[in-house]
């Protein structure tokens, strides 16, 4: 079955360009500013838009996006409360939309409920960082009823066996953690992290979607050359936190959407992205 | 567990496994704990304060007597060990009471390591000598801000390091929690505590004991204390910490008032709302403050086999004090915990009944918060 995520890349694998990912914590800085930047977000060219489950423990996240995990859940914000979030959203962007969660509140739902909820939502797929693919077993039964994509991640580190194992529950898309690190710490880019994505390329046809670190047009523009999608999250909720009105917090964050999107879309820096991504080597 | 730490967990895994059969890293262990550690630590029976209680016999493994005041020392040796057999040349950890912190701190400095503690702010400020401890030991000591600024959150900043530093670092994790390896690791390192005491009692009575009692709060000292027993008809009691009391929901006691969720890659007892948020714990001992509890005290729990109590902080206090008049000695108010159960317990006052105590760590960390709750009453 063609989710709506694979429809996503179908079509941007057949005009050759990246997509964009951009993040944003449910109900930060507020719940209905949230709903206005999703809408911002999807029309400043984002072609999937990932929407986090505000955590009280977001291990595998910076201080951007704890600082906006923490500060929605002060706000009272609530796992049911970003389902009704994205789905009033829902009509007003075109973009498939899926959820980043910790185990925890799904396992807390129960993943079957879990799944129903999101799916009811209008949400395509989820994200769970801190759920390893061979502990996902009942998850993958419940999302794989709701029609909802597993998205796993993978790091520099990942093993072979592992990778294997990874890519084989994968639907949607691989999320390519950049670096061995947390969101929001600066990216550098190795050849290794190209290397890593080609030998990614050589087990699956999976899109890969590269983040963690990625904060500008040009981090963006560098990635395009290799990879399918480019996730950006602590960036967006730094633009949004340094404006004070709900009308320039909109504004900002569709403005760095805009130049990122237009970074990779129209590639910059001259040379065709999947020309580049050709020239990287399969071995 | 995020992704990028399976390979480093699998990796701790097969070293651990292949170190405990190992004579040499065996033997460098027992030395250390012998040497340096100060093993055995005595069992001692503590008279007066079995008469003030007109109780059982009570007995105390002396844990506090350790190098560093407290258990966690065994614990850190045997990791610091094991983190300069696999390569590692940086060691981080968290701490609440900064027992633990110092433990790691002070093995880092035997072997020549790097060393970065993650400390909660509101910890730094109740447990400042030991935070001047590790300092002097060469430790960096991190504050964490985030959160409830205590032990939960600093397992999260130690994790969010390892994930950022996986090549060149191990995470010294302090208690039976975590991913796998670590609530199986711990033990193992711990249960020296129980292996001494069992064949303690054995040779100086002739009989085991009918009672062990130990504080939980994620539950090392406890597990180090109780596993060598396990297969023996003796009763077990863990001791959560109660706060203000069990009712007024600022409190600590994960097994007795919480329910199954997954925090720090266990799954367990947690303090949890039912949206899956994990709730601040709260107890006037930093090294009780934790919101999750070890996954095997929850497999004891649920099969019956250990009874978990608690004790508040008034309680704890009140133990605090009484064992210092009594015996002469300064609990850790963790450890305090564990003596306030046996003040409430009256029932058990059959003098031919032994019970061993797991006195985990020495007071003297605590004695300035002491005095202020206590000036503070007054």
């Amino acid at each position: 079955m063609t989710s709506a995520i694979d429809q996503v890349f179908d079509r941007l694998r057949g005009s050759g360009r990246c997509a964009f990912i951009p993040y944003l914590t449910g109900g930060f800085p507020d719940r209905a500013t949230c709903v206005d930047i999703l809408v911002a977000l999807g029309n400043s060219g984002a072609d999937i838009i990932e929407v986090g489950i505000p955590f009280s423990d977001p291990l595998a996240d910076g201080p951007a996006i704890q600082w906006a995990s923490r500060k929605a859940l002060d706000n009272g914000m609530t796992v049911r409360g970003v389902f009704e979030l994205v789905r009033e959203a829902r009509p007003r962007v075109a973009a498939p939309i899926v959820i980043m969660t910790y185990c925890n509140p799904l396992f807390a739902m129960g993943p079957a409920k879990f799944a129903a909820k999101a799916r009811e939502a209008g949400v395509s797929g989820v994200i769970v960082p801190d759920l390893p693919v061979d502990e996902a077993e009942p998850w993958l039964d419940a999302a794989s009823s709701h029609g909802l994509d597993t998205i796993f991640l993978a790091a520099p580190n990942t093993t072979l066996p592992r990778m294997r194992e990874i890519v084989a529950r994968t639907k949607g898309f691989l999320y390519y953690v950049s670096m061995t690190g947390v969101t929001g710490s600066s990216l550098t880019l190795t050849e290794s992290l190209f290397q890593h994505i080609s030998r990614i390329r050589s087990l699956s046809d999976i899109p890969v979607g590269v983040g963690f670190g990625v904060s500008s047009p040009e981090d963006a523009r560098a990635l395009a050359a290799v990879a399918d999608a480019v996730i950006v999250g602590s960036e967006i909720i730094r633009r949004i936190s340094a404006e004070k009105t709900t009308g320039s917090q909109v504004a900002a964050a569709a403005r760095l959407a805009g130049s990122l999107n237009d970074a990779l879309k129209n590639g910059g820096a001259g040379a065709s992205p999947r020309a580049t991504r050709q020239g990287v080597s399969f071995t | 567990m995020p992704e990028t730490l399976v390979p480093a967990l699998e990796e701790l895994d097969a070293a651990f496994q292949e170190a405990r059969s190992d004579p040499s890293f065996m033997r460098e262990l027992q030395e250390l704990l012998k040497h340096y550690v100060g093993r055995e630590t005595p069992l001692y029976e503590a008279k007066r304060l079995s008469e003030r209680l007109r109780g059982p016999r009570i007995f105390l493994k002396r844990e506090d007597l350790a190098h560093t005041g407290a258990h966690k020392i065994n614990n850190t040796l045997g990791q610091g060990l094991l983190a300069r057999r696999t390569g590692k040349t940086r060691i981080i950890a968290e701490t609440g009471a900064g027992q633990h912190g110092v433990a790691a701190a002070t093995v880092a400095a035997l072997l020549g390591m790097e060393c970065v503690i993650y400390m909660g702010t509101l910890d730094m400020e109740r447990q400042a000598l030991n935070v001047a401890r590790m300092r002097f030991l060469g430790a960096k000591v991190q504050p964490v801000e985030s959160g409830s600024r205590s032990l939960k959150d600093a397992v999260n900043e130690a994790i969010r390091d390892w994930v950022t530093n996986v090549y060149n670092t191990h995470y010294i994790l302090g208690s039976v929690v975590g991913p796998h390896p670590y609530p199986l690791m711990v033990r193992e390192f711990q249960s020296v505590i129980g292996r001494e005491a069992r064949s303690q009692i054995l040779e100086r009575e002739g009989q085991l004991p009918d009672v062990l009692v130990a504080c939980v709060g994620a539950g090392s000292n406890a597990i180090g204390f109780f596993s060598p027993f396990l297969d023996d008809a003796v009763e077990m009691i863990g001791v959560e910490a109660a706060g203000e009391g069990l009712e007024s929901g600022r409190h600590a006691a994960t097994l007795i008032a919480g329910s199954v969720g997954v925090l720090h890659g266990a799954r367990s007892y947690l303090l949890q709302d039912g949206d899956g948020q994990i709730i601040e714990a709260h107890s006037i001992a930093a090294g009780l403050d934790y919101p999750g509890v070890g996954p095997e005290h929850s497999y004891l729990k649920d099969l019956g086999r250990v009874r978990y109590e608690s004790a508040t902080d008034w309680e704890a206090l009140a133990a605090f004090h009484l064992l210092a008049e009594t015996e002469g000695i300064l609990p850790a108010l963790e450890s305090a915990h564990a003596i306030a159960y046996l003040i409430r317990s009256r029932e058990n006052s059959d003098p031919q009944r032994m019970v061993i105590v797991c006195l985990s760590g020495r007071g003297d960390k605590d004695v300035a918060q002491v005095g202020q709750r206590m000036g503070m009453k007054s």
